[in-house]
């Protein structure tokens, strides 16, 4: 049986957390069942093993660094404020919001997206993926189905696509550049239903 | 003093006699007097009223959020090769070597957050959303204060409930299982005969049917045609404990399982004097040889019933179809496939074991407003040359599920406990390098690592 769901007053920090990412209601109520529906324990936050038992996640090539996404350096928890706002970086662009100059950037921009898509190769966080970086995710991807060879092989080439000021790494720059005919929006989105 | 113990007394006698005379005896010769007809549409009228009182108010209040069961997120239905298709049209092939692109990493990205969000799996273990709600608290789901009248009806519906129908429940609850145990220690008795097999299945199917006026259970039969016939295998979805009860309402069948203690150990020991019926040792379950024997012997004797299994080895929420174990399609015989749907509107019937123990899940059923449901027979079916069990057992699911309106789904059952096999992410791998390493990619022979 479903444990019953929470009204916007039991979620703690509802408004600012819709203000900062921009989710409805709705949105931050469905949120938040799910939230507790992982935290089996009902500890008020999530650990890597809660996300470990999502089973298609489990299947995911790359489902230990997305797990990781949400759980900033040295920490072990995820809250559900966290939870949120990391899930923001994935709602649709907001194509009609104006542009006001002072407002911080909205959490599920173009940029951001793209930002939260090169810290999943980027893990030790310096900025730019190395040639080991790119190498650890091909390993991950591609499992052993590849030899080291290939894998070097497709390596060294996507470098020298994208690395355009020649110092065997893609910087964040290098990367948005690499991909900016990408339909971001519609790759790094989820539609939520209403 | 002695005044209240006499009327409590006569009150006694009185509340037996309803019981015994309107419910027990009809339930026993399978006659129906309509109370339960009547009640179902007098709750259906009142769950509609409900239901649009809910929906005005939602209008009014633009601040509650109104149920959706249909999920949270919209899934894109594409498969591996056609999203990362679509991610890499825009930017600029380059075929020398390998094709790997940066942005391939955001079909997996994408998957991963989609799942974190919603899962096709978690939520076959949790009860069923509803659309609105049905006026009890256990469904209870967003709920806001909306109207006067709305909460009388709920407080009437847990009077009603907890009151009335909930001791009425009990006492026919305790009058089926005791006379189930009496009854077939009784028939036990005597000595192997036709006479002997006649009264078991009557003894078996008025217990079965006091238990199910014990749950307020409607259930519609269809296609009676192609009920299980003797010597053949019957499988079903499994949703609850109460599917026995469902399914034993209308055919007797033998029932397969573990040897439990306590009350289930002594309505087992009682139940396999009158008729057989298969049960294990937890230690014989281990092997599988003994257990698809005993199997086997079962069938093969045509005067025995036939077998009740639910393949998928666990409770599922009655949304889905889950794997089917192949060890039942192996042994061969004739399978006869039902489906089961109960409509969720009156009552949960999904047995979340790890939530709930069995003592307080049958209090949850009979604390319901009913338990409603539709019970298929489907055709015999039977393995057909060149196909293995695994894929008879999927021929066999696609049926049920497609009968019941149910989602059919690969997943194994036991992920509800387990974890996934390394082997699942394989797949996905393979898949993925296949779209980069074509066959031709080196001159040298270099085939998978």
């Amino acid at each position: 049986m479903g444990s019953t769901s929470s009204t916007l007053l039991k979620i703690p920090n509802a408004e600012v957390l819709m203000q900062e990412t921009g989710f409805s209601p709705a949105h931050i109520i469905r949120l938040h069942d799910r939230f507790k529906a992982l935290d089996k324990e009902g500890r008020g936050y999530l650990c890597p093993q809660d996300f470990g038992a999502i089973k298609e996640l489990a299947m995911n090539p790359i489902g230990d660094r997305i797990i990781g996404a949400f759980f900033s350096p040295g920490k072990e928890t995820v809250d559900f404020s966290t939870f949120v706002k990391i899930l923001a970086h994935f709602r649709p662009v907001d194509k009609d919001r104006p542009k006001e100059p002072n407002s911080p950037e909205p959490i599920n921009s173009r940029s951001n997206k793209l930002k939260f898509a090169f810290q999943l190769y980027d893990q030790d966080k310096d900025g730019k993926i190395s040639r080991d970086e790119l190498l650890k995710v091909l390993r991950a991807m591609l499992g052993m189905q590849v030899t080291e060879e290939q894998l070097e092989s497709i390596a060294d080439r996507t470098i020298q696509e994208a690395d355009l000021d020649r110092d065997e790494a893609i910087s964040f720059e290098e990367f948005r550049k690499s991909l900016e005919k990408v339909n971001i929006d519609h790759k790094m989105s989820i539609r939520f239903l209403r | 003093m002695e005044g209240a113990w006499e009327i409590a007394f006569v009150f006694f006698q009185v509340w037996l006699s309803v019981i015994v005379g309107l419910i027990m005896l009809p339930a026993m010769f399978g006659v129906s007097l309509g109370f339960t007809d009547i009640y179902i549409k007098v709750l259906v009228k009142i769950l509609e009223w409900a239901t649009l009182r809910i929906q005005r108010g939602q209008k009014e209040q633009p601040t509650l959020p109104s149920q959706s069961a249909n999920g949270i997120i919209e899934k894109d239905d594409g498969s591996m090769e056609e999203e990362i298709g679509e991610l890499r049209r825009s930017h600029p092939k380059n075929l020398a070597g390998g094709d790997f692109t940066l942005c391939d990493a955001f079909y997996f990205c994408k998957k991963g957050i989609e799942n974190i969000v919603e899962d096709q799996v978690t939520q076959r273990f949790t009860s069923e959303e509803l659309a609105s709600w049905n006026l009890l608290t256990r469904t209870n789901n967003n709920f806001c204060y909306i109207s006067l009248r709305l909460t009388i009806i709920w407080g009437l519906g847990v009077f009603i409930r907890y009151c009335i129908l909930l001791p009425l429940r009990i006492t026919l609850a305790v009058i089926g299982l005791s006379w189930l145990v009496i009854g077939t220690t009784l028939v036990g008795l005597l000595p192997s005969s036709n006479v002997k097999n006649w009264l078991s299945d009557l003894v078996h199917i008025t217990c079965y049917r006091i238990c199910a006026r014990g749950l307020s259970a409607t259930i519609h039969y269809h296609n009676k045609e192609n009920r299980p016939k003797k010597g053949g295998i019957c499988v079903a979805n499994h949703t609850s404990p109460i599917d026995i009860v469902i399914l034993a309402n209308d055919g007797c069948y033998a029932m397969v399982g573990q040897v439990h203690g306590g009350l289930m150990g002594v309505i087992q020991r009682s139940i396999v004097r009158s008729c057989p019926h298969v049960w294990f040792e937890r230690s014989e379950m281990k092997d599988r040889h003994a257990v698809a024997k005993r199997l086997k012997d079962h069938i093969a004797d045509k005067n025995k019933l036939p077998i009740l299994i639910f393949p998928e080895g666990t409770c599922i929420n009655n949304t889905s179809v889950m794997m089917f174990k192949k060890g039942s399609f192996e042994i061969g015989g004739t399978i006869y496939p039902v489906a089961i749907k109960y409509d969720p509107q009156f009552g949960d019937a999904f047995w979340n074991s790890a939530k709930y123990n069995m003592v307080s899940y049958l209090l949850r059923m009979m604390t319901s407003w009913a338990i409603v449901c539709n019970v298929w027979y489907l055709p015999p079916m039977t393995r057909q040359d060149g196909e293995d069990a695994v894929q008879f057992a999927n021929r066999v699911k696609s049926a049920i599920a497609h009968q019941g309106g149910l989602v059919d789904l690969s997943w194994d059952g036991g992920l509800k406990r387990e974890k996934v096999k390394e082997s699942l992410k394989e797949e996905q791998q393979k898949m993925y390098s296949s779209m980069i390493v074509g066959s031709d990619f080196f001159e040298a022979s270099v085939g998978p690592a």
